[in-house]
């Protein structure tokens, strides 16, 4: 459906001169998987966002609220698309109470300035989303994405507190609070984060902050295969140490992120990242005499593992390390046209039998792969063909089947993130249905009853 | 209530497991609140096939479904509000699995917090929610209410250590949602259900995460001369981002009364304590402990003691988490409240709740989750003076609303149950109230299961609902 001319001036109406936008160089830029919108309203505030959506809902038209747009390729393509949502011009601090710990921001705010505003009052938001340089507060949640930090602070399931949001009806509704700790209703927030816009449009979110930790360290051990990492990794579970961040890279994911540069760091990332070894990164955070003990100790679990090599990084290696390691699936996706990325679930566990499956598979089908495992379960499984054709893209199909049985045959389980659009039409992202779809769609009615909010993205074409 | 509903109920899960004289209906007409409500019988289930059966009679009869666990809730959760079937989980106690390695248990709802603790201590685990009633409320109570407790401040509540349900729908249906690992695939269901306070579903298993035990612990007695002091060393520990594992507070009054009754070494005539816990690798600990320590002295506290060994130690949490039985040994009834604030606001509103007990001439005892501003005024009230008790509620309700009004929240883990729905117009507009209604319809059409809970049926009247009580049972917050 195209928004009619009437349909143009009357949002106009709604929104004010010059905040809708129909120009074909505009909208091009909205794309959403190969869908282009007809036109793109930016509203100035929450109550303009709930009059879009009323707008919207009236004329069953299909709306997809954005903000850095860095991740709006995730997800199957919408079914129907007229309207981008622009929430960029949401983008204050509503509440900040430093003493407190808690803060609240509009959803289309950047994440680098709500940083750059905690980090003056020595705070931050252990968000780190890949893309962050352009990423906003409100796709930070939408698009349910973690970051390595997630080891200690867990995701934003863990550290979002309250939400405001506007329903497909346009209502505008909120959950939980500005305060650290609630019970008073349901947590529909929860609800929010990685629903892709198909619930509701978030307008603000209320986060914990927590304090930025005197010295950042980071410890990197080598090792010949995977066996060692894995070894070290369960070592380091079992042992009194909580590091805030626990990775392990194989060797191609090694080598592509020693291929990126970092301004802030000091040594050449090929000091950290061998192209030949698998290798664990430990990050940790606290005073100077803690870093010394993490140090120490895994100095010597790593001995204990066997490992070839291990070195310890001081505060801005670390801190380029952490950023690299972060931004590994924009890198995964440059290194490939036809880049697929399974984001797979798994208790850590699982990893031995998963890394050799997920090799396996990647293997028989003569693709070059790459592998980024967070400590906590969740591995990052790249796919890398040289050229993105008919035949590559079938190959990559059937991959993606092998995939998903592997993961809940390890009683764990596996989306795509990021994949060509070419795919899309042969596999479901999501994966096979589960038992408790069912829920999901009477949720998704109950928010969305007119499905007009980024209609066809979601799990089983939510 | 119908004696053909009982019949069949006896066959599901046998006579033994079904209770409908009055005299067994009366003692499940209370749980730890100041609410009462009677079911018409009792089941007690032992597995989940016998939950969704249950629920599907219930349906049958068109009867309400109320789940429940040790009935140690504070907001008339586990009550039966509008009667019908009461579901116990008590027989469904078995930890079904142990996984160590990955930090994982799977246990049925009925399952005591402590024993969970228990079985994996040598392994150098526990399940990290502790609310004060971990000897006795299950682990499906703290699902259902999402449970806090003291050392929250630094592990989180219930919500942040459960991955993985399974529930019977009121409809009959069995399901799972989540599971084991920490990533969530879809809506996050699980993440819905912890704290729904028993209104979407019956929950039948849960998978929770297990945390590591700290290498080392040391806890500090701070003594105060004024409660200023007191909360105003909360409010500089906290925004110093020094984060303890617990921080409680116990004001003079019920000090006094808590070392009476179980001599945990507080100092009777100081104005306030404040109990401190750091835990991690013994030199974070030592590092924490010592600027603690600072920021009590700047505060201008009297003393700080730090606990010699286990033994102490355990003395001063006795002090902490019996203090419920210690008041109620002086006051025939309490009525004990449950607000969180920011808590760059704890010194103001503590005088403010001076203030209250004054203007409406109770007593009102603290004792609390300073660290995380989550307050537990308590309301000491004869119950046999209808009067006294209007009148305390009136007081509770001035106490919740100064809470809103500072920008807190009604409920911090407690729940909102039946006894604050009311107050929910306070936080929520009416949009935000009938989404959440929907939300319920989704999961429970026509609120068969656990009526009358979380959302006022009506506009709501902004008031606690005041109704006469006779002694409730003393309570652990």
């Amino acid at each position: 459906m195209t928004l009619s001319a009437a349909n143009l001036s009357r949002l106009e109406g709604i929104l004010g001169p010059g905040q809708v936008r129909s120009d074909s160089a505009t909208l091009v830029s909205y794309a959403v998987e190969g869908a282009i919108p007809s036109a793109v309203a930016q509203p100035a505030n929450a109550a303009a966002v709930s009059e879009t959506v009323r707008f919207a809902a009236a004329e069953k038209l299909a709306l997809i609220p954005c903000g850095g747009r860095t991740k709006l390729c995730m997800g199957m393509p919408p079914r129907r698309y007229d309207l981008a949502l622009d929430l960029t011009h949401l983008s204050r601090i509503v509440y900040y109470d430093p003493g407190d710990l808690t803060v609240s921001a509009e959803a289309g705010m950047p994440l680098a300035d709500l940083d750059s505003a905690l980090a003056a009052h020595g705070q931050f938001l252990p968000l780190g989303p890949p893309f962050s340089a352009r990423a906003t507060v409100g796709g930070a949640i939408a698009s349910g994405v973690d970051s390595p930090l997630r080891q200690f602070y867990g995701t934003a399931r863990d550290f979002v507190i309250g939400a405001e949001f506007v329903t497909g009806t346009g209502a505008p509704a909120k959950s939980g609070g500005r305060v650290v700790k609630n019970v008073a209703g349901y947590d529909l927030h929860k609800l929010l984060i990685g629903s892709l816009g198909t619930l509701a449009v978030i307008t603000g979110v209320n986060f914990k902050t927590f304090p930025l930790p005197p010295q950042r360290r980071t410890f990197v051990a080598h090792f010949a295969d995977d066996q060692g990492a894995l070894v070290l990794r369960r070592l380091i579970g079992a042992s009194r140490l909580s590091p805030s961040t626990l990775e392990i890279l194989s060797p191609e994911a090694a080598r592509l992120l020693a291929s990126t540069k970092d301004a802030g760091a000091q040594s050449d990332p090929r000091a950290w990242f061998h192209a030949e070894d698998w290798t664990l990164c430990a990050g940790f955070e606290s005073s100077p005499e803690v870093c010394e003990r993490y140090a120490r100790e895994l100095g010597r679990l790593a001995e204990e593992a066997q490992a070839a090599g291990g070195h310890l990084l001081q505060e801005k290696d670390s801190l380029a390390l952490q950023a690299a390691i972060g931004r590994a699936a924009p890198i995964f996706l440059l290194a490939s046209p036809a880049a697929v990325i399974f984001k797979v679930g798994l208790l850590p566990g699982k990893f031995s039998a998963v890394f050799a499956g997920l090799r396996e598979i990647a293997d028989r089908a003569s693709l070059p792969s790459a592998l980024l495992a967070r400590g906590s379960g969740t591995v990052y499984f790249a796919f890398l063909p040289a050229g993105l054709d008919g035949q590559t893209v079938a190959r990559l199909s059937r991959v993606a089947g092998a995939v998903f049985d592997l993961a809940a045959a390890q009683d764990g389980h596996a989306m795509i993130p990021w994949c060509p659009l070419e795919m899309k039409r042969l596999v479901n992202i999501w994966g096979p249905a589960r038992p408790d779809f069912a829920l999901m769609r009477s949720l998704k009615e109950t928010f969305d009853p007119h499905v007009i909010l980024s209609p066809g993205r979601f799990v089983g074409g939510l | 209530m119908d004696t053909r509903l009982i019949r069949e109920l006896e066959r599901i899960v046998g006579k033994e497991g079904v209770l409908s004289r009055t005299e067994d209906l009366i003692l499940y007409e209370y749980d730890g609140s100041v609410e009462q409500g009677r079911p018409d019988c009792i089941v007690f289930p032992r597995t989940t096939a016998e939950v969704s059966r249950i629920a599907r009679l219930a349906g049958r009869f068109n009867v309400p479904l109320v789940g429940r666990g040790a009935g140690t809730g504070l907001s008339g959760g586990a009550l039966a509000r509008q009667g019908g079937v009461l579901v116990v989980f008590s027989r469904m106690n078995r930890i079904l699995e142990l996984d160590c390695e990955n930090q994982r248990a799977v246990v049925q709802p009925g399952v005591v917090n402590l024993d969970l603790t228990r079985a994996v201590e040598r392994a150098g685990l526990h399940f990290a929610p502790d609310p004060s009633s971990q000897k006795s409320c299950t682990i499906g109570g703290n699902v259902a209410e999402n449970a806090g407790g003291p050392h929250t401040l630094a592990y989180g509540v219930t919500a942040n250590h459960v991955t993985g349900l399974e529930l019977v729908l009121p409809d009959g249906e069995i399901l799972r949602v989540g599971g084991k690992t920490a990533d969530v695939l879809g809506y996050d269901l699980t993440g819905l259900l912890v704290g729904s306070e028993g209104t979407l579903a019956l929950i039948t298993e849960i998978t929770v995460k297990l945390s590591r035990l700290p290498e080392d612990v040391k806890t500090l007695l701070a003594i105060f001369d004024a409660v200023d002091q007191a909360t105003e060393t909360v409010v500089e520990i906290t925004a110093r981002g020094i984060t303890p594992a617990a921080c409680e507070m116990l004001d003079g009054w019920t000090l006094r009364v808590v070392e009476d009754f179980v001599h945990a070494g507080f100092p009777r005539d100081s104005a306030a304590v404040l109990l401190l816990e750091v835990e991690g690798l013994s030199e974070a600990v030592t590092v924490q402990a010592a600027a603690i320590e600072d920021v009590c002295r700047r505060n201008r506290a009297r003393e700080i003691r730090m606990a010699r060994d286990a033994r102490e130690r355990e003395l001063l949490w006795k002090g902490r988490k019996g203090a419920f039985g210690a008041i109620g040994r002086v006051s025939p009834s309490y009525y004990a409240l449950d607000g969180v604030i920011p808590r760059t606001r704890l010194p103001q509103t503590l005088r403010r709740v001076s203030e209250i007990g004054r203007r409406f001439g109770f007593q009102i005892a603290n004792i609390f989750h300073a660290g995380d501003g989550n307050l537990h005024p308590i309301i000491l009230f004869d119950p046999r003076d209808p009067e006294q008790f209007q009148r305390a509620v009136a007081a509770a309700g001035e106490i919740m609303k100064h809470c809103v009004e500072v920008g807190g929240t009604l409920t911090g883990e407690h729940g909102i149950g039946m006894e604050k729905d009311q107050l929910m117009p306070l936080l929520f507009s009416e949009t935000d109230l009938d989404l959440m209604r929907r939300v319920r319809e989704a999961f429970n059409p026509g609120s068969r299961l656990n009526p009358g809970k979380i959302i006022p049926a009506g506009k709501g009247c902004g008031e606690i609902r005041a109704r006469p009580v006779s002694n409730p049972p003393a309570s652990t917050i």
